[in-house]
């Protein structure tokens, strides 16, 4: 970008760089409002009342269970994705026949219908079992339907990227048997999806609301529908301190993921072309060597 | 101590045909005795079945039942790869891009788990040999092509194949690369003594590393013998146009002289008379010499000149232009009239 700092920018790039704020601004404005909101002792007369934590501790006495089971819900979720997800998309991506295709539509198909569909769906099938129908289990499954699709996404491009044939027939070519090269060869090579796809599924499950909030109980409430209700029934100051709490949550993960993609993305740009001019008289320089 | 031994094993393939799911037919039963350290080259145009071939000796395919592979007299048929010792070098290279150079030329020694000591001194005699040892702790990633064919090579020695299979390993490589890399291999493969194959499309590779060369066309063997049969004594046309160029010249023989539109040419094999015949001969066994001088001329369609010689395209001789080469300084115009000499040795014909 050399050129650009030095050559004079004309009004369209200030023009640009106003609209681009604006909308920022315009966008990011209630969000930090909603935050504010979370810690000023009231919010009609604004933050001129003074600034206090009363909210956000009133949010963690009241919600502490639903914050734990968020979390437990996420993780659960995040170890059944990959229990499924890793070795669903490694079969997909090798075996490459129409039935192995259509599993992989039908498997992405939640993320076109409404999670209210899906969670309907749930219940017309699942809600007459009782014990099943009031654990969180039952909000887990709707979560793994609603997430895997991200995984298999996530971990198949990887896949598919390095080649995974390839270099499994090279692995048992120097002896490996499969599951020694599906250890030491598919899983760490697919890694950087592996870790996406986890991100992804973690932050859609903290996040998920649709389905959710068809699925709860008063005992089996996560985040988004802890707010919902404290929006709902509460004074709007504990309202906004919830969403505090679940920016600090879920903003790390956001950030995470960006950084991980961004390192993928370099990874792949210090991959040198297969040949490179300036390197061939590297090779051969050195005359091959006796066997002794 | 001697880290990088190889063993000569002989293969033998046995009525191997292939058809895949689909019902394609990859590979014709196939016939193939392979001698300890040999060095084979399956040469042919894509889709012909060189690879299939390699890949039912490597055991990643199976042959159609009936199909045998042996290794040393050995039957391997029902193993797989992973069982069969080979070496094999991809295309691709299929280097692991989760370790380094020493991990990736290490990883069939741990597999076997020899201990840590050995595998050592192995990897490193092996990098030695491959001139490479600088770099042994390097990512794949930050490999140049030509070093990542020799961690290829290096990776598949260092198990002590069987057998190394080698599966179009200079396709990925630009041209003055490959060209010094195929003199490293044929060296290696020479010294090392280990029973190879090889295969490629390109037929200069093939002249220049095989012991034998195994010409291959749709699914069929189309040839199979040492460099020199295979360019000077080809036994049918498909490996006759295939290899280098080839010209051809049809005429009536009469009396032991082939009669052409451009004059007459001895030919010395015995041949009976007839009415029609074929001979084909290589541009580079045409003389080109002054016109009247022989019993045999043309005019120059055209001239290229290539640097070391002109290659000359000749009207007039037979029914289709000629393709002759001229070494030396002399230019050539067009629609000059030359004579053309050619030994009776030269003159090819294809077995009926």
């Amino acid at each position: 970008m050399l050129g650009g700092s030095t050559k004079r920018r004309g009004w369209g790039f200030w023009a640009q760089l106003a609209f681009t704020l604006l909308v920022c601004g315009f966008l990011i404005l209630p969000a930090l409002l909603s935050m504010l909101a979370g810690i000023t002792v009231n919010f009609f007369q604004g933050p001129s009342s003074g600034l206090t934590l009363k909210w956000v501790l009133q949010v963690f006495e009241l919600y502490s269970d639903t914050l734990l089971l968020t979390l437990g819900i996420a993780l659960a979720c995040l170890f059944v994705t990959l229990l499924i997800g890793v070795p669903a998309a490694y079969v997909l991506v090798v075996r490459q026949t129409w039935m192995t295709r259509l599993v992989e539509e039908v498997v992405t198909l939640p993320v076109a219908i409404p999670g209210l569909a899906i969670a309907l769906a749930l219940l017309l099938t699942y809600g007459g079992v009782g014990e099943f129908r009031r654990s969180w289990g039952f909000i887990l499954v709707g979560h793994v339907l609603y997430t895997l699709p991200f995984m298999l996404r996530a971990v198949m491009a990887v896949l598919a990227s390095i080649d995974v044939r390839t270099l499994e027939e090279g692995a048992a070519s120097l002896g490996a048997g499969f599951w020694t090269r599906f250890f030491t060869v598919v899983l760490p090579n697919a890694r950087s999806g592996i870790l996406a796809g986890s991100l992804m599924v973690v932050t859609l499950s903290i996040g998920e609301f649709n389905l959710t909030w068809m699925l709860h109980t008063p005992l089996t409430k996560t985040l988004p529908v802890g707010l919902a209700d404290s929006y709902a029934s509460m004074r709007l100051e504990v309202g906004s301190a919830f969403t505090l709490v679940f920016f600090v949550m879920i903003v790390p993960l956001l950030i995470a993921m960006q950084a991980m993609s961004r390192l993928e993305r370099r990874a792949r740009a210090v991959r040198p072309p297969v040949e490179r001019q300036a390197e061939r008289a590297e090779v051969g320089e050195r005359p091959l060597e006796m066997p002794r | 101590m001697t880290l990088v031994q190889t063993v000569r094993t002989p293969v033998q393939l046995q009525g191997c045909a292939k058809t895949f799911p689909d019902g394609t037919r990859a590979l014709e039963p196939l016939d193939l005795e392979i001698a300890g350290g040999e060095t084979v080259v399956f040469l042919g145009p894509s889709g012909c079945g060189k690879t299939t071939t390699l890949r039912l000796v490597a055991g990643l395919e199976a042959p159609d039942p009936g199909g045998r592979v042996l290794f040393d007299g050995q039957e391997v048929t029902p193993l797989p790869i992973e069982k069969r010792q080979v070496g094999m070098v991809f295309q691709s290279y299929a280097l692991f891009p989760n370790m380094d150079v020493a991990g990736n030329v290490g990883y069939g020694l741990r597999v076997r788990r020899l201990p840590e000591a050995e595998r050592q001194n192995r990897v490193a005699a092996v990098l030695e040999m491959m001139a490479i040892g600088d770099l042994a702790h390097r990512r794949i990633d930050q490999l140049s092509g030509g070093q990542r064919q020799r961690v290829a090579l290096a990776r598949a020695l260092a198990v002590q194949p069987r057998v190394l299979l080698l599966d179009e390993p200079l396709t990925a490589l630009d041209a003055a690369l490959r060209e010094r890399l195929r003199v490293e291999i044929d060296g290696l493969l020479r010294r090392l003594g280990v029973t190879a194959i090889y295969v490629t499309h390109d037929q200069s590779e093939a002249m220049a590393l095989g012991d034998r060369i195994v010409v291959m066309q749709q699914g069929r063997v189309a040839q199979v013998g040492p460099p020199r049969d295979i360019y000077f004594r080809p036994t049918n046309r498909f490996v006759a146009e295939f290899i280098g160029t080839m010209n051809l010249l049809r005429g009536s023989l009469r009396g032991g002289w082939l009669q052409l539109p451009g004059g007459r040419l001895q030919v010395s094999d015995g041949t009976p008379d007839a009415v029609e015949i074929d001979y084909l001969c290589r541009p580079e066994a045409v003389a080109i010499t002054s016109p009247g001088t022989t019993t045999l001329s043309g005019r120059v369609a055209s001239a290229l000149f290539l640097g070391d010689r002109t290659r000359l395209v000749v009207e007039g001789v037979g029914q289709q232009p000629l393709v002759a080469e001229a070494p030396g300084r002399r230019a050539f115009r067009q629609g000059e009239e030359v004579g053309l000499q050619l030994d009776a040795q030269d003159l090819i014909r294809l077995p009926t």
